[in-house]
């Protein structure tokens, strides 16, 4: 119930976006643009959704955006190896699975905080990256039906983000390990006491995390057409967890949808795009971008004072109270 | 009932549960000092210590989440080794922690479900939440627990409710053995805590569970007990039957240690002294001023 209130305020600003570009530009409306529109939310919804389990258990994942850069080249590296290409997409993705899996047990196994840890990895695939492909360019393998189902033909990467969007919705909110997830964020303690295997949860989110940015990079590489090792992943990153929390991820754990972040990324997506069209320099996108980031965190601590911790007299969240009829705040003992 | 109870390292057969030197140190602070233990079938039994004593921390050895420096547990005559919670949980170890295990942000009835989901799709796990909301519903009612809606986080709960809804949760599994109870009493007004008594003692009487349960009110405890042990400074310093002895006795053991502090404050730190109930420090009060 909690949980839609951001998802609806942001829905308004994604409505009240797509107006205000329409009416300011008769382009911005058009199937032409809904193609160019897709490239942009796709791939920061996939970083959002990668993000949001892992927000949700009060971590962060930063290496996600390397891992992204680093699979399509491990699928080239595995191709020219001599393997059958299937069989290399799905070594990359194991490769980057582990890579997850790495992250998981460091930060569990030997109490690293999760920042720490994964910038180590950020950094070292970066030089894994730079050292491996000495810094040159290369072109994604493969040919024909394959390649266009996997980013090559223009709705493809928005399809994939619809289906992975829909599949871990309901891992998040309709499974059992979508529940422990929450249940450890919003209190590891009691998850623990419940018998609920809390470093096996945490494990397999940065695990599926780095899944869904192996994933990402191999289909971002057939749209693009060619693999960068100088790509930002890093800045990749945190575009996808700005979405999440544009779309109620709560940063402190605990809080967080896939229907959120999806529309998170729809947000910064219609602006990426939307500037473009109406050709605001992409300085200007920045400054909003923090801007958002900064409006979408307010709402976000204030919805969750005035909801859940029950504490909240904040200005804001008597706003809130205001427009959405909830007058009494529920005061916890 | 058994007469002989002040035998230390039992071998009552009767004995579910049977603890023996069990010893449990955090880094320099030693919890447990070779704590024996026994728990016999159908028996409530009542653990009473200062704060810091090391009753919770005996509660979370037995149900698996803390594994002992050393020392044996033995279910009925078995030596067993609880390697997690869900473990004990299958031995029919049922607990209420102090903390009382719940996750805010979850709602009432994923709490009472919290690790025992109903699910279907094999592997997958799907989440039945509509068998669950209402087997939910069914067993609140049937032990009469008032909640607004079992649909809301439990972080809107008050303190007691959500005692209620922990109580719940353990009392709940069918296959119990051994029920734990970490003070489910401590924010309950009076309804729900003669609820939590009834409830208790119903689960004795008609069935084989045994109960370990903490409370810093002896009044609670002298109504559902038959036995009283005292954990001071990490051991087990008294075992007795409720008929050998009266509340005032035990309330004057356990401000006996007050006292001392009162009269010597330099022998000990102040967190060590007990100000637990307002029944006891009313009496210690009383016992100081009478002494005067
Ligand atoms: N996880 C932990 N880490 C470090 N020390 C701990 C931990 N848990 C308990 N202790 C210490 O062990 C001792 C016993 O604690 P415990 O919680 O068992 O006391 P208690 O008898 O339950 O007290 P209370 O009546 O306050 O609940 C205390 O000195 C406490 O500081
Ligand atoms: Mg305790």
């Amino acid at each position: 119930m909690d949980q839609h209130l951001q998802e609806l305020v942001i829905t308004v600003v994604v409505f009240a976006l797509v107006l205000f570009f329409t009416v300011d530009s008769p382009y911005f409306f058009t199937t032409s643009n809904a193609a160019a529109l897709a490239s942009f939310i796709a791939p920061i919804a996939f970083f959002a959704l990668a993000e949001v389990p892992i927000l949700i258990l009060g971590e962060i994942d930063l290496s996600v955006g390397e891992v992204y850069v680093l699979s399509p080249f491990l699928v080239t590296y595995f191709y020219n190896a001599g393997l059958p290409i299937l069989l290399g997409l799905i070594l990359a993705l194991v490769v980057c699975g582990a890579i997850g899996c790495i992250n998981g047990l460091v930060t569990v196994k030997l109490h690293i905080p999760s920042f720490i840890t994964t910038l180590g990895m950020t950094f070292a695939l970066e030089g894994i990256i730079l050292i491996g492909s000495n810094g040159a360019p290369a072109n994604p393998v493969g040919t024909g039906n394959l390649v266009s189902w996997l980013g090559g033909s223009t709705w493809a990467e928005a399809f994939w983000a619809l289906a992975v969007v829909g599949v871990l919705h309901v891992m998040l909110r309709r499974t059992s390990f979508g529940l422990h997830t929450v249940a450890v964020g919003g209190n590891s303690e009691s998850a623990r006491e419940s018998g609920i295997k809390v470093d096996f949860v945490k494990i397999w989110c940065f695990v599926l995390c780095a899944l869904i940015g192996g994933l990402i990079g191999i289909l971002d590489s057939y749209h693009i057409g060619s693999i960068d090792p100088d790509t930002p992943g890093l800045t990749f990153m945190f575009y996808g967890v700005a979405a999440a929390v544009i779309g109620g991820t709560a940063l402190t754990g605990g809080r967080g949808t896939m229907i959120g972040a999806s529309i998170g990324a729809m947000v910064l997506g219609i602006l990426e795009d939307g500037f473009h069209v109406i050709s605001v320099s992409s300085f200007a996108y920045d400054l909003i971008l923090g801007i958002a980031i900064l409006v979408a965190m307010i709402l976000n601590v204030q919805i969750e004072r005035a909801t859940i911790r029950g504490a909240g007299h904040g200005s804001f969240a008597r706003v809130i109270g205001l427009i959405f009829g909830r007058r009494k705040v529920p005061v916890r003992q | 009932m058994m007469p002989n109870v002040a035998t230390k390292a039992p071998t009552d057969v009767e004995d579910v549960l049977r603890i023996e030197d069990i010893s449990m140190s955090f880094g320099p602070v030693t919890a447990l000092r070779n704590v024996d233990l026994h728990l016999r079938r159908g028996e409530v039994l009542g653990l009473v210590g200062d704060n810091g004593a090391g009753k919770s921390t005996l509660v979370k050895i037995l149900t698996g989440l803390y594994k002992p420096d050393h020392g044996r547990i033995y279910l009925d005559g078995e030596e067993v080794r609880f390697r997690s919670v869900q473990d004990a949980r299958e031995h029919g170890i049922e607990t209420v922690f102090q903390d009382l295990a719940l996750v805010d942000e979850l709602s009432v009835y994923h709490n009472l479900f919290l690790n025992r989901e109903h699910t279907v799709g094999g592997w997958f796990r799907f989440l039945k939440n509509r068998s669950m909301r209402a087997a939910a519903r069914r067993y609140l009612d049937e032990i009469d627990v008032d909640v607004p809606s079992i649909d809301v986080p439990v972080a809107k709960l008050s303190g007691g409710q959500r005692q209620a809804i922990a109580v719940a949760r353990a009392t709940r599994q069918k296959n119990i053995r051994i029920l734990l109870l970490d003070e489910p009493l401590a924010a309950m007004g009076a309804k729900e805590t003669s609820l939590i008594i009834q409830l208790i003692k119903g689960l004795c009487h008609q069935t084989d569970i045994s109960v370990i349960v903490i409370d810093h009110n002896y009044t609670h405890l002298f109504e559902v007990c038959d036995r009283i042990n005292v954990i001071q400074q990490g051991r087990v310093t008294l075992d007795k039957n409720l008929s050998e002895i009266t509340l005032e006795e035990l309330i004057e053991l356990m401000v006996q240690s007050y006292r001392r502090e009162i009269a010597q404050p330099a022998t000990g730190t102040f967190s060590e002294v007990s100000i637990e109930t307002s029944i006891e420090v009313t009496v210690a009060n009383q016992s100081v001023q009478d002494a005067d």
